[in-house]
């Protein structure tokens, strides 16, 4: 399947420039590539500019409330944990009126990938500050230069559970497509912050600034080697995270951490090979009996 | 006197500066976002001097203005739609703890699916929440109506929400006159609230209210929301004299004479007038009536003015699924119950997510309403508009 079969047709209406355009090919490269089916994969948006994406990839998908990707994604891969379960917000979105869920995924660590399009601003209200935006800086929209300080999608991530965290670049939708790829292979909670400019909105960060600011991880091993490593791993993540430059590549995996269906199958037996969606709630058009000396058979005396 | 070209939501920034607001709580939100920016504006070229705080989503903004509000500032914020739904829980603390805050709401439908354009949806289902609602159906009314707003709401120390119709007034230009800036701070003076925090004092609010107390305190601001009937007019009252308007709890149009009426809030209540022109040319008597207070809401002057009128077609821009009526509706319909001789009611819907409602269906709701008062009998509810 080619990449372009990943694409709905509807027209997508983002500014000319818009950093979105690459998140948009890199993903469909991406699923082409992996030779995803179609059938299996669920995106799930917030509100913004980033929220529009399920519009235009040709999969099933949910356009949520602004900061609710997250929850309704979970309710999705705990009721199917079959699917397989992207979510796309802004960092407005995921890291502002969202933040909440965005650290409870991490201490769930479901099997879910997060993308966040990070343009440092609320693009579709026209140029706010978002949580991204560092203290000092002053964007066009702004009327004096932004007196908060910005998160780090990435120490956060760390801090809160995620078990495979990246950072890449809409402009360069190859290495954003292996980001994606290796963030779709892992099995648990993953974030991608995907650098993207907006031209319209974000005056600073343009590709002169990405090109002088970031820089590509090179001989980094971001695979934490056993249980005993993590703390060291997790050290060297801040070291690299304090460093001027933003790293591009694939920074932490950790592949010790059991997933959230893990942990459901733990205390649900039955949960894999008979998840709530596979359940029958019928049989030939009249509902299933319930036992009640089975439910309650152990208060009965 | 000065007059501009603005939108209504420009008009309502005007409005706030000219209330000289001491904090400014926002979250960007279509179609409001433009109010907060123009008052941004303000404040950083020092034409306003107020805390403006951007805050992470409109839960957090409605609780800083709550916080603001209880040291005895005064504050303001806007938000629309899924915004005033996120406020949802704060807004009950906000009339509890009575911080009189101002807050315009722009409206516009609520999700799903997504939709940016106007409804009432969103203040309805706020309806219940203890706050003053009024309504405002042009710019200039949106900038008056927001001046007063902040006079009734320290005065009876209950928050208030103007409404204005998404788009279609939030961002119509419209010439607009603004009033003279000594007499509006001569009508609402900054000045230190009573019963507010203070160190002095040393007391906290909003604790636990066990069944012993929580029924009295509750009951209070249900009584100043009653008492606030009273208040408002005379606040209405004093803000006609001194800037020469003519604002009520409701507008009537050709009510004097009228065998029938449309009664709708907001925006819509243009268009219908514009009807009832024509069907009054050609004898017709059609009358309109147009809520603009919503909370309190004003049944004992309805029933004055629908006095002799045959039929009522309420339109509501918003539903109730699974109750007796729609919202606007059920409350004209309780508000009128004690009358002795009580008009027909016809339910309307229409122009749910921001769905034009054209002259022709003005005309069949003002038919289907006279047919309804000539028979003495009202069908059932009618979706105007809707595709089958």
């Amino acid at each position: 399947m080619s990449s372009f079969e990943w694409s709905s047709g509807v027209w997508p209406d983002w500014c000319q420039g818009c950093g979105n355009f690459g998140i948009f090919t890199a993903l469909r490269m991406a699923l082409a590539e992996m030779g995803m089916d179609r059938k299996r994969v669920v995106l799930v948006s917030g509100i913004g500019c980033s929220g529009k994406i399920p519009h235009f990839v040709k999969a099933t998908g949910v356009h949520a409330l602004h900061g609710r990707s997250i929850p309704f994604a979970t309710g999705i891969k705990i009721a199917n944990p079959n699917l397989k379960v992207v979510v796309h917000g802004g960092d407005g979105d995921l890291l502002g009126i969202g933040m909440g869920h965005f650290v409870a995924l991490g201490r769930r660590n479901p099997d879910i990938l997060v993308m966040i399009h990070n343009n440092w601003v609320y693009g579709l209200t026209k140029g706010q500050a978002s949580p991204t935006l560092g203290r000092g800086i002053r964007t066009k929209a702004l009327a004096f230069p932004n007196i908060n300080d910005p998160v780090n999608p990435i120490l956060i991530g760390m801090a809160s559970g995620y078990t495979f965290l990246a950072r890449s670049y809409a402009y360069n939708a190859e290495h954003l497509k292996e980001v994606i790829k290796a963030g779709l292979s892992h099995r648990g909670a993953g974030a991608i912050e995907i650098i993207q400019p907006c031209p319209t909105w974000n005056n600073i960060v343009n590709m002169e600034w990405v090109a002088q600011n970031t820089q590509y991880l090179s001989g980094w091993d971001p695979v934490v080697a056993s249980e005993d490593d993590l703390l060291k791993k997790m050290q060297e993540v801040m070291r690299l995270e304090s460093m001027d430059k933003k790293q591009l590549g694939i920074i932490f995996e950790n592949r010790f951490k059991e997933t959230f269906e893990d942990r459901l199958a733990s205390i649900n037996g039955y949960y894999k090979d008979n998840p709530p969606a596979r359940q029958r709630i019928e049989d030939e058009g009249s509902s299933l009996p319930v036992s009640m000396d089975k439910t309650f058979g152990r208060y009965m005396v | 006197m000065k007059r501009l070209g603005l939108s209504g939501n420009y008009a309502v920034a005007y409005a706030v500066k000219m209330a000289d607001v001491d904090v400014i709580a926002a979250y960007p939100i279509t179609p409001q976002t433009t109010i907060v920016e123009k008052l941004s504006d303000f404040v950083a070229n020092g034409e306003l001097d107020a805390e403006y705080v951007n805050v992470e989503s409109e839960h957090s903004a409605m609780s800083a203005c709550v916080g603001a509000s209880l040291t005895g500032a005064r504050v303001f914020t806007a938000t629309s739609s899924q915004g005033l739904a996120y406020m949802h829980e704060v807004l009950f603390m906000a009339s509890a703890l009575r911080t009189p805050i101002v807050m315009t709401n722009v409206n516009r439908a609520l999700s799903a699916p997504l939709n940016i354009w106007n409804d009432h949806s969103d203040a309805m289902a706020e309806r219940d929440s203890g706050w003053i609602q009024l309504w405002a159906s042009s710019a200039q009314e949106a900038l008056d109506t927001t001046i007063e707003a902040f006079k009734i709401a320290e005065d009876v120390l209950l928050p208030v929400m103007v409404n204005i119709d998404g788009f279609i007034v939030s961002h119509t230009y419209e010439p607009v006159t603004l009033p003279d800036e000594g007499e509006v701070k001569r009508y609402i003076p900054s000045k230190p609230l009573t019963n507010r925090l203070s160190p002095r004092l040393a007391y906290s609010v909003g604790v636990v209210g066990p069944p012993e107390y929580y029924y009295e305190m509750k009951y209070q601001a249900v009584d100043a929301m009653e008492r606030s009937r009273q208040r408002i007019k005379e606040i209405e009252a004093d803000f006609n004299r001194r800037f020469g308007k003519d604002y009520k709890d409701i507008n009537a149009y050709y009510m004097e004479d009228a065998e029938y009426a449309l009664l709708a809030m907001g925006s819509m209540t243009g268009t219908a007038r514009v009807v009832a022109e024509s069907l009054r040319r050609r004898g017709e008597r059609a009358g309109v009536v147009s809520i603009r207070w919503f909370r309190p809401f004003p049944f004992e002057r309805l029933a004055e003015i629908l006095e002799g009128v045959r039929g009522i077609g309420v339109m509501d821009r918003a539903v109730t699924p699974g109750g007796p009526s729609n919202p606007l509706f059920v409350d004209v319909a309780s508000g009128l119950y004690g009358m002795a001789e009580r008009p027909v009611l016809q339910s309307f819907v229409a122009g749910l997510g921001g769905r034009d409602v054209s002259t022709d269906e003005f005309g069949m709701m003002f038919s289907k309403t006279k047919e309804a008062a000539r028979s003495g009998r009202a069908g059932p509810c009618i979706y105007v508009g809707l595709r089958e």
